[in-house]
């Protein structure tokens, strides 16, 4: 009790002083709904820039597909349980507290009162409702749909009262409450109209003007300059507030500006252009490093992140699609042996030290040492091994021709080639050790470097590929944002995508494993049906998996508050507390 | 000079130390070697020696060499097998020391294969590019100004408008569009003779006109008329009167367009249109200098585009020595 007094009476002290300032006059608000943020407290005022690789695409965050835009939305949105990231964990939102039925499949949340979005206007239930059936539109096309269709069924929101929500799912789901995270809500008092003439595809573009944009983050929009940048200024109705109960954020402006490449996003972070650098390769961390006491910034090497780069080689059915020429080499690559051999005989030392300039860790599945809540302890991490990868060889009926080349039972010389992503230099890196560490064991390999979508079509429709080189970034901790790369029926079971059924039996497994640890509720059972999946992955090697790049991250020393994670946006997701000196 | 170049880079394996995929993963970016003559006593060398690999342990990045066990420099020693002008298979380099010691004259890359062997193999292909880009330039230059220029007329002005067609081409743009037509499991080889071919392919038309010139100037001479007087017929006044007084301007193309090809090569591979890894031509060389952090920190890293310029002036000398002989060759 003493505690609340205090508090109050804090408060009261804090409204005189706001009353004499005058400057920062909090809405009417409940103090029982503020949130309260627990970084340092900060200055008020000040502009942050943060380089774009690209302009955004939109700024409604139902269409919403490529990073900047996503980057930018994040800041003038909330969602309704958000993941914390830097505990991995959920914390409340606009959502304060929530209670589950005893079933696992009944969510109540009780929204906070008083809170107003970045035009004055009050939120409440209604815009709960109106967001959720707009992303549920089949019409809309959201790619939030996928995640909040539950056991097939769409997610059920029933309005309660106009504080409380109910969301009903068909089955019980482990990851319920971590659906809700960027899960944006949107204005209805400014959306309904164009929501029900049916041209919200066309609502919220880039030029839309800055009375027409409301949201419940930390900034609202100011202006967008095409082609240079969009500025964001503070949302005076936000509904954080510091420790001391100042209003947040503190930043009066937020400057995003389009930087097409990462050496220039260097060069211009480098010369104090912009304030925050983040996700730039490791040999730029080394040439930063050197000036890092010169000039006014700082470094930070994160660790492992989320991110897994593999080889993987087409295990597609022959079927019509895939070229004749591919099908032969198929049976090689569908010899489990071979798939062995091919990942005793990779460096991943090598790989770490060339390509990531020892900033990556060699991994031999697909969970990574920065996901310590579901990394299994127990795979073998067996090093490379030339003679283990030709024994290997040998048991599969392989042999050596005197010149050294490798050929097959049938007497064909092995020979493949690796797709990779022309844009990402060290993936292209990584093809073109391995092919030297291939070559070793009498393979040919050749490295084709293609254009991402190229690339992309060729994987998952065409089928035209023998190999790749790619890299997922999982975009939660938790293993059902994974559902699409390890059910055999996902879109990016890349190996052997959009199966009608399993094809092998430990595919068929994996997907048991996968729907299991979906409903199960309970943590530790649901880490030992994902400890399997990573033994799967690690013995049937549908994907080889090479490493994972640590997240870096740069950040001008004025800027306060700056907790970088491993989790996207790596930089900016308390972009509320980040202030400058 | 031309000719003793051109010679080290046919007998590329023979004066490469390395091979040139050979890669040495303790060392990518390692600068390049010192050959010392003096050691850490003070007393000289004859032959020159190298010191070995740093312990990684214990050595700092910065720290002397001094210390550390030397490796002296070793002529026409036997290591990695290569073939001399891609024909007969040898064993022999003109230079090279014992492992674990490496010597890297122009540095190492990012994946720490030799910089110097990596320049001279490039050479084979960069230079292989260019001379076939610029006779299959000159000879259908040869071709259609010859005809354009010894049959006038209408001919002339539809072969000459063509070719204006052709210079005014954004050949990079075609080269692109060519790249994407192609097939992925054509060996790298083969996308890169079709790319040189396509390059020779276009860029006829300047030489074309050259020979059109001259063979318009050819066949009013008096021996062409007095020839034509006799009854010679078209063929035979073009192979025997006409087309030799092009010889000169052939050859002077000839030496101008290869550098120019040369060029050609290294802005596609550049580009990503060349040669795949782990080949290496020049062009492949530079690639790496379009990163920042390349370019700011390993600075031997723009040697192979150093030492293209002397390459490229001994050409365009070699252009103008023809241009004079040419010149002091009474017609």
């Amino acid at each position: 009790m003493g505690k609340v007094r205090l508090w109050r009476a804090c408060l009261v002290f804090i409204a005189i002083f706001c009353a004499c300032s005058a400057a920062r006059a909090w809405p009417q608000q409940s103090s029982e709904d503020r949130m309260i943020a627990g970084g340092a407290t900060g200055h008020a005022g000040g502009r942050l820039v943060v380089a774009l690789r690209s302009e955004p695409k939109t700024l409604n965050p139902a269409l919403a597909l490529d990073e900047p835009s996503r980057d930018v939305i994040r800041c003038l949105t909330a969602d309704l349980i958000h993941i914390n990231r830097g505990s991995l964990k959920t914390e409340p939102s606009l959502a304060k507290s929530w209670s589950v039925s005893r079933d696992g499949r009944q969510y109540t949340l009780q929204l906070r009162r008083g809170v107003r979005f970045s035009d004055g206007q009050a939120f409440n239930a209604d815009d709960v409702i109106f967001s959720f059936q707009v992303y549920l539109d089949e019409k809309v096309d959201s790619s939030q749909r996928d995640l909040l269709v539950v056991g097939g069924k769409p997610i059920t929101v029933v309005k309660v009262d106009d504080y409380t929500v109910r969301f009903e799912l068909a089955q019980p789901y482990a990851a319920a409450e971590r659906l809700f995270d960027s899960i944006a809500i949107l204005p209805r008092h400014l959306l309904q109209n164009t929501y029900q003439a049916g041209s919200f595809s066309q609502a919220w573009t880039l030029s839309v003007p800055p009375n027409q944009f409301a949201g419940l983050g930390p900034f609202r929009l100011k202006e967008y300059v095409a082609g240079q940048r969009v500025v964001l200024e503070r949302n005076p109705y936000y509904w954080k507030a510091n420790r001391a109960g100042n209003q947040l954020p503190y930043l009066s402006e937020v400057v995003f500006l389009f930087v097409s490449s990462e050496d220039a996003q260097v060069i211009r972070f480098q010369s104090g252009d912009t304030d925050v650098l983040s996700r730039f390769s490791a040999e730029n961390f080394a040439v930063l490093q050197k000036q890092q006491s010169q000039k006014g910034y700082h470094l930070d090497d994160l660790g492992a992140g989320l991110e897994y780069n593999f080889l993987f080689f087409n295990l597609n059915d022959p079927g019509p699609n895939v070229p004749p020429e591919i099908t032969k080499k198929q049976a090689w690559f569908q010899d489990l042996r071979f798939r062995q051999a091919v990942s005793a005989a990779i460096d991943r030392e090598g790989i770490v030290r060339l390509v990531y300039s020892g900033r990556a860790t060699p991994i031999w599945d697909q969970v990574t040492p920065g996901n310590k809540l579901w990394l299994d302890e127990n795979i073998a991490h067996p090093p490379r091994s030339l003679d283990h990868a030709k024994e290997l060889l040998k048991s599969a009926g392989f042999s050596w021709k005197s010149n050294g080349s490798l050929v097959d039972p049938h007497g064909d010389h092995v020979e493949f080639s690796i797709l990779t992503s022309s844009s990402n230099a060290q993936r292209t890196k990584i093809a073109t050790i391995i092919q030297d560490d291939l070559s070793q064991l009498g393979m040919t390999v050749q490295v084709i470097p293609l254009e991402f979508r190229a690339m992309v079509d060729r994987l998952l429709n065409t089928h035209d590929y023998e190999a790749a080189v790619m890299g997922l970034v999982s975009g939660d901790a938790d293993p059902t944002s994974e559902m699409n790369v390890w059910l055999s029926s996902g879109e990016t079971h890349l190996w052997h995508p959009r199966q009608e059924k399993p094809a092998t039996p430990w595919e068929s497994e994996m997907d048991r494993l996968m729907q299991q640890q979906l409903v199960t509720l309970d943590y530790s059972k649901r880490k030992k049906l994902y400890d399997r999946v990573q033994e799967i992955v690690a013995d049937e090697l549908p994907v080889i998996c090479l490493v994972s790049p640590n997240i870096l991250m740069g950040a001008a020393n004025r800027v306060g508050n700056f907790r970088p994670a491993i989790l996207v946006p790596y930089a900016l997701w308390n972009i509320e507390e980040l202030y400058v000196q | 000079m031309l000719a003793a170049f051109s010679c080290v880079i046919l007998f590329a394996g023979f004066f490469a130390p390395y091979d040139f995929a050979a890669q040495a993963r303790d060392t990518p970016f390692a600068p390049p070697t010192t050959l010392h003559f003096v050691d850490a006593g003070g007393s000289l060398h004859i032959r020159p020696f190298v010191y070995g690999p740093r312990d990684s342990a214990s050595a700092s990045p910065n720290a002397e060499a001094a210390s550390e066990q030397s490796y002296p420099l070793h002529w026409f020693v036997r290591s990695t097998s290569y073939k001399i002008a891609g024909l007969i298979p040898s064993r022999t380099h003109l230079f090279g020391v014992e492992k674990p010691a490496r010597i890297f004259l122009m540095g190492s890359d990012a994946y720490g294969r030799d910089q110097f062997s990596r320049f001279l193999y490039g050479g084979q292909i960069s230079l292989l590019a260019g001379l076939i880009a610029a006779i299959l330039s000159v000879a259908i230059g040869i071709l259609v100004g010859g005809i354009a220029g010894y049959y006038g007329g209408w001919l002339d002005g539809i072969l000459m408008r063509g070719s204006e067609l052709f210079l005014a081409l954004p050949w990079l743009y075609l080269l692109f569009a060519v790249r994407a037509a192609l097939p992925l499991h054509i060996s790298q080889w083969q996308v890169f003779l079709l790319l040189i071919s396509v390059m020779g392919l276009i860029g006829w038309a300047r030489p074309a006109r050259l020979i059109r010139g001259v063979v318009l100037s050819a066949k009013e001479r008096n021996f062409v008329l007095a020839a034509c007087g006799f009854g010679a017929s078209d063929a035979y006044l073009l192979r025997r009167h006409v087309l030799p007084q092009t010889y000169a301007v052939l050859l002077t193309q000839i030496t101008l367009l290869v550098p120019q090809y040369v060029l050609a090569e290294v802005t596609l591979t550049f580009l990503g249109l060349g040669v795949g890894e782990p080949m290496p031509s020049w062009g492949a060389l530079l690639t790496s200098l379009q990163q920042y952090s390349v370019l700011s920190s390993y600075w031997w890293m723009f040697l192979p585009a150093l030492l293209l310029i002397p390459l490229f002036v001994i050409f365009y000398a070699a252009a103008d020595a023809l241009q004079e002989l040419h010149k002091s060759v009474p017609l």
